[in-house]
């Protein structure tokens, strides 16, 4: 399948990038990785007439530590992430999220920011982010804003981005003493969206009691969702069998999910009901270690 | 048609030039322009892995990338595996341990394979699965694929000793 044309940009620099932005307004599109854009182009459910390709733009590939956060860069691949000594001594939520996206090769191109950009409810990053409490920086005429994650998600492919706007970071808070996070998909085969797929982070005050709870799930609704009913319920509460049983069933209150070649929606709140029940357990686990 | 842009790559070691239609893809650049052909358009929607190749060190799909993204990089694909007439100890592994039947994936797996030993040496049966686990083959069952990659694995450490 052959997209339809385009012009190519390739900007050298974030203004350079978001001039080109202004310039075309809806015509334009960022090719990051291009792992969901270029698919959609070859069955024109995207027509950009241009195309600004950020992936020249230097230093926007990273991901550390500072100021109480994790950073990742706006470019950073998520075979980057994968292959993180930081991540995997201390953010296993995101290395688990990072595994199970797509397959090797479309995570050597595929970056963290676009999976975020580009508003898809099945993506993966959007759960484990809004179980995290993350914020995006977008960068724009007028300098860099920054968005909470559970304002960014707006409706099906649908973010709070402007046009003329570029995810140039994504802030992580740094992770308590005692916090813990998992994320858990069921997917067809590997490579597949998710079925269903539950991010849990929990941070444990002394008592063994929640003191934070985020909860957020892939693909059971229009946009991702963060399980509100299923974090009020579990916040303060000790985090026991009972318990995380409880909050998995409202979890699957929570969702929203259609019927589809997946599955039907009643076997899909089953099994987000099962995922928070398994991801809250393990967040725990490593919480508590 | 939209502006035509010219484009560097390295091939296999060669530098190469063409100016190409931004839209082109990278695996069409490879099989029509440069008439590379070992690398195949299976699914082309980024699913099968069998137009697979190794592009500054990294594995790709190249049906969903474009060639001009290529410009200024490093390209490596299956024609690029044999050294002196020889045949690189993967391609041997998987004739050696019939790792193919029909072909059609070879290439896309022998590239994956490729990039899973340049950073793993000695990958374990798990990993070897997972380093292939972006390309499909619809006639082995995968378990002489693994045997294959084994086979290379256990060829080079036997060369640096």
């Amino acid at each position: 399948m052959i997209p339809p044309a385009f012009e190519y940009l390739r900007p050298k620099t974030i203004p350079e990038a978001i001039a080109f932005l202004q310039q075309y307004g809806d015509d334009a599109k960022i090719l990051s990785g291009g792992q969901s854009l270029i698919p959609m182009m070859k069955f024109r459910l995207a027509r950009p007439a241009y195309l600004v390709d950020i992936n020249r733009i230097s230093g926007l590939s990273y991901i550390q530590e500072e100021g109480g956060h994790l950073k990742i860069g706006g470019l950073t691949r998520e075979a980057d992430l994968e292959h993180s000594d930081l991540v995997r001594a201390k953010y296993p939520i995101i290395l688990d999220t990072a595994h199970v996206i797509a397959d090797p090769q479309v995570r050597n191109m595929a970056t963290v920011a676009g999976n975020l950009a580009h508003g898809d409810p099945a993506n993966d990053h959007p759960a484990t982010m809004l179980a995290l409490g993350a914020q995006v920086v977008a960068t724009g005429p007028t300098g860099e804003r920054v968005v909470p994650i559970e304002e960014f998600f707006v409706s099906l492919f649908t973010t709070a981005l402007q046009p003329d706007e570029i995810v140039t970071e994504i802030r992580i808070p740094a992770p308590a003493a005692r916090a813990g996070g998992a994320y858990l998909k069921l997917e067809r085969k590997v490579g597949d969206f998710a079925t269903a797929g539950v991010a849990a982070q929990v941070t444990l005050d002394d008592k063994g009691a929640c003191q934070k709870v985020g909860i957020g799930l892939t693909n059971v609704g229009p946009t991702p969702l963060k399980a509100g009913q299923a974090e009020n319920f579990l916040r303060g509460k000790k985090a026991d069998q009972a318990n995380i049983e409880q909050a998995a069933a409202l979890a699957a209150a929570d969702a929203q999910p259609s019927s589809d070649l997946r599955g039907p929606a009643e076997y899909k709140k089953a099994l987000v009901k099962e995922l928070t029940r398994r991801a809250l357990t393990r967040a725990v686990q490593r919480a508590a270690k | 048609m939209a502006k035509k842009e010219l484009i560097r790559v390295r091939v296999n070691g060669r530098d190469r030039e063409a100016e190409v239609e931004p839209r082109l893809l990278l695996v069409h650049f490879i099989r029509e322009v440069l008439a590379l052909t070992g690398t195949h358009v299976g699914c082309d929607t980024s699913h099968c892995g069998a137009c697979t190749v190794v592009l500054n060190g990294k594995t790709v799909k190249s049906c969903t990338a474009f060639a001009v993204q290529a410009d200024g990089g490093e390209l490596l694909t299956v024609e690029g595996l044999m050294k002196d007439g020889k045949l690189h100890p993967l391609q041997e592994g998987f004739k050696e341990e019939h790792g193919l039947q029909c072909g059609f994936c070879t290439p896309g797996m022998l590239m994956s394979s490729y990039a899973l030993l340049e950073t793993n040496g000695h990958p374990s049966e798990e990993e070897i699965r997972w380093g292939i686990s972006g390309n499909l083959c619809r006639c082995t069952g995968y378990q002489n694929i693994v045997k294959a990659v084994q086979y290379a694995a256990g060829k080079a450490q036997g060369a640096t000793r």
